[in-house]
């Protein structure tokens, strides 16, 4: 008790409080910016948190990266640009929901459940962290495996009506991820001897290309066609989600739970949590049907879970000084540089920083209320503005965002090239989102099978000879029995063709 | 009148500052007249990252000119360091260079080494330790090489990606304990720390990397490290010995870091640059840093710097050749 109130009298400094308004602003702003990410929020700050005392220092990152998070949603859900990879995964339906003219209701279960998701992940951290990093520390590359081929099997899900094509996209996205040098073997592929190829096709250019590069090219394709202007506000954007509350208290609860277990493992976090819980969503939901044409359900589960994987991933960050994503590999550095060594004695030797951190995550994600009201509030007239002038507005502001990931004109190319696969893909059918969950999970598919075979010389039997390894692969096997199962019934009663694991 | 001339002012600046980079830089008066990029080719928030990040920081206050740290990265490093080397070679781009440059010609990856560079300051050397699991069976470094010798493939070591630093630096010592580095086999990994939490989680049995990207795990005791490949002791660990007094072989290596230019840098920037860093590398704030995360500090001027290059550039070719995985 005695150390809550320190925490609170370091926090209630004026000083500290000013830095957390302007990390929260920042947050956003970052956020917001398509192809800028969370992670470059964190990195950006790191130079001005070396002239901070500890508490400010965690204080401005711990709120940028969860406020930078959520706001990954706001393009998303009014452009049709994912402005973090978290929010990928649900990105087309936010985007549905606003064509037909409800993006306040998606953006504002964007910023109520990615709260709710924030401080499930804090309790759990300031609950249990000790215990859950315990476990995601005997992760190896065979848990590892199992865990990247439940995440592909999510792209089945995501393609509702074509899964064939949905398996094509995927497979697309797993080809690109193999461009480059960055493989087990060291050894550059499909690179054609240029320096640039050898970096790979980055994520995040590649991203904003089939999402907004497409639309621009729609745009132009389509003239006439024009988004229903925002729906006449009634009363407030949050007496909607009392009803989504009420109505989903399930999703919400399940989403929070899975991403922040997802985020507490040291080789998974935000992005990879928002894929498997809108999976996870669609498959327990009592209207599937509905998902992928402006349902909210998936948002908010999805939405809960990747700023509860953000807050799950500092377990094991501070109690092992082991990252738990790319937020946290920073932080460690800044934790070290404040005399703050991670470690199972961090809470005995800095209890007031730890509790001041505590008590940070939870005004961080109490505050991204009314920040994020009025964020929404602001970029809502957005979509006021004509099609005609804004589409080359956000094609001004993607290259400035797919520029800024690798500082070079390279990324600006990729991200046109795959603007224009994107359009040509949707044309005829095929989802993009595959694609993007492809070329998240390749890289990880990859490593985690090739170092699993060369740790058991070969033999395929050491993916089932760990305990946790053991069950996942069962579960994961049992899944994609089910849904071949499932295909094949629906086949012999003459309906749809079979969908197939 | 007045505004109007800070008008011109400002949009000459700016127009410099936008990069009319073909210039010469005396034309512009005294060096530096205009902000400095230092690129660096490794991601943000790596450790080389923030000890760029910090000089920059240093270097600004000291020049008077902004320096603006770039994230050049990708392809293990070879996107970055080609950048630095292919810069005009005006005092406004310098880099961060790392212990890789003596490594990726040797692979093929790319035609650059040490020589394509005007070496300025050497900051930082990393030796690696060999770390085991906390209820790893050896209790000491000659206990685990004389199970190597016993049960050649049976242990598998981790820390970096294949062909990286500590894979050369295990392969390295294995060769002069007069070991056949496939003995240990290699399992590639995105760096030292999941290396070392898969050295937690039982995936692996060794991992070679430095002693700072160790020291979590070693603090909080699931693993423990049975020697370094240093000529001395860490003073942050001195319980942990040394290869050449428990082994008696004289096999050390280290990752470093420094600043380096374009090939062909005018003296008058080279001269600004290199006291500019000195400087920074004697101040408090830099060495605080490096002692709270545990780097190494070594100075090297631009004349050790490149003979530091050049030995580092020979012993790598002699391991990466035994390892088979230098071309030609």
């Amino acid at each position: 008790m005695e150390s809550i109130l320190k925490a609170l009298a370091l926090i209630a400094d004026p000083y500290v409080l000013a830095v957390i308004a302007f990390s929260a602003a920042f947050g956003l702003f970052v956020g917001a910016m398509p192809g800028l990410t969370a992670t470059m929020a964190t990195a950006l700050l790191v130079p001005i948190t070396f002239f901070m005392p500890p508490v400010p220092a965690l204080a401005a990152i711990v709120t940028a990266s969860a406020m930078a998070i959520f706001a990954g949603d706001i393009p998303g859900a009014l452009l049709r640009i994912p402005g973090t990879p978290a929010s990928a995964a649900y990105t087309d339906e936010a985007y549905a929901m606003t064509r037909k003219g409800k993006a306040e209701l998606a953006l504002g279960a964007g910023v109520v459940f990615s709260a709710i998701g924030g401080i499930f992940g804090t309790i759990v951290l300031v609950a249990a962290a000790p215990l859950l990093a315990e476990v995601a520390i005997r992760f190896s590359s065979f848990e590892y495996f199992w865990l990247v081929c439940l995440g592909l099997t999510c792209a089945v899900f995501i393609a509702q009506s074509a899964p064939v094509k949905g398996m094509i996209a995927l497979f697309l996205g797993l080809f690109v991820a193999t461009i480059g040098l960055e493989n087990p073997a060291g050894l550059p592929r499909f690179t054609f001897g240029t320096t640039d190829l050898m970096g790979g096709i980055e994520m995040i250019p590649a991203m904003v290309g089939m999402f907004a590069i497409a639309e621009v090219l729609r745009a132009m394709a389509r003239t006439q066609a024009h988004l229903p202007p925002p729906q006449p506000v009634t009363g407030s954007i949050f007496r909607g989600q009392w009803g989504l509350l009420r109505r989903y208290p399930k999703q919400a609860l399940r989403g929070s739970a899975i991403g922040t277990a997802i985020g507490a493992l040291p080789g998974a976090g935000a992005d990879i949590a928002s894929w498997i819980t809108y999976a996870t969503s669609k498959r327990f939901s009592k209207e599937p049907e509905k998902f992928g044409t402006g349902h909210v359900e998936g948002i908010v589960e999805s939405g809960a879970a990747n700023n509860a994987a953000v807050s799950g991933a500092w377990i094991p960050a501070l109690v092992f000084g082991i990252p738990g994503d790319s937020i946290t590999a920073i932080v460690i550095g800044v934790l070290y540089l404040k005399n703050v060594i991670p470690g199972p004695l961090v809470f005995e030797k800095s209890p007031d920083i730890v509790t001041a951190l505590f008590v940070i995550f939870f005004l961080a994600n109490l505050i991204m209320i009314p920040f994020g009201w009025a964020a929404i509030k602001t970029f809502k007239h957005i979509l006021r503005i004509p099609r005609e002038m804004l589409m080359p507005i956000v094609l001004m502001f993607c290259i400035v965002g797919a520029f800024a990931i690798t500082n070079s004109p390279f990324a600006v190319g990729v991200m046109l090239v795959f603007g224009l696969l994107g359009f040509l893909m949707e044309e005829n059918g095929f989802p993009v989102a595959p694609v993007i969950l492809g070329i998240v999970l390749g890289p990880m598919l990859e490593q985690s099978f090739v170092t699993s075979m060369i740790k058991s010389d070969g033999s395929f039997l050491a993916f089932f000879a760990r305990p946790i390894a053991g069950a996942l692969g069962a579960a994961t096997i049992l899944v994609w029995v089910a849904m071949a199962w499932r295909g094949f019934r629906r086949f012999r009663m003459g309906g749809a063709p079979a969908v197939s694991g | 009148m007045m505004k109007r001339r800070t008008f011109l002012a400002t949009a000459a600046a700016a127009s410099a500052a936008a990069g009319l980079g073909t210039l010469p830089a005396r034309a512009q008066g005294k060096y530096p007249s205009r902000p400095i990029q230092l690129v660096v080719p490794w991601g943000a928030g790596g450790g080389t990252d923030q000890t760029a990040r910090i000089i920059g920081t240093l270097l600004e206050k000291d020049l008077g000119q902004p320096v603006n740290v770039v994230n050049r990265t990708g392809g293990n490093g070879v996107v970055g360091h080609s950048a630095i080397s292919t810069a005009a070679p005006d005092g406004y781009t310098i880099g961060m260079i790392t212990v890789e440059i003596g490594m990726m010609h040797w692979q093929g990856l790319t035609k650059l080494d040490g020589t394509s560079y005007t070496p300025l300051a050497l900051l930082n050397s990393d030796p690696p330790g060999v770390q085991v699991k906390a209820d790893s069976p050896f209790k000491d470094v000659k206990e685990l090489v004389a199970h190597i010798k016993a049960n050649p493939g049976k242990l598998k070591a981790s820390g970096t990606g294949q062909g990286g630093i500590w894979h050369v630096a295990l392969a390295g010592w294995l060769e002069a304990m007069g070991i056949k580095p496939e003995s240990v086999p290699w399992v590639p990994s995105n760096g030292a720390a999941p290396a070392m939490q898969d050295l937690a989680a039982g995936g692996v049995d060794i991992v070679t990397c430095s002693v700072p990207e160790a020291r979590a795990m070693l603090d909080a005791k699931k693993a423990r490290s049975l020697a370094i490949m240093a000529p001395q002791r860490n003073p942050a660990f001195p319980d942990v010995p040394t290869l050449k007094e428990t082994l008696g072989t004289d096999w050390t290596l280290a990752a470093w870091r420094g600043i380096a230019a374009p090939k062909g840098l005018p003296k008058e920037a080279v001269d600004a640059l290199v006291p500019a860093l000195k400087k920074a590398w004697d101040s408090a704030a830099f060495k605080d840093f490096m002692n709270q995360r545990g780097f190494g500090m070594v100075w090297g001027d631009p004349g050790q710097f490149a003979k530091h290059m050049a030995e580092d550039d020979a012993k790598m070719g002699k391991v990466m050749k035994a390892l088979g995985i230098a071309k030609g």
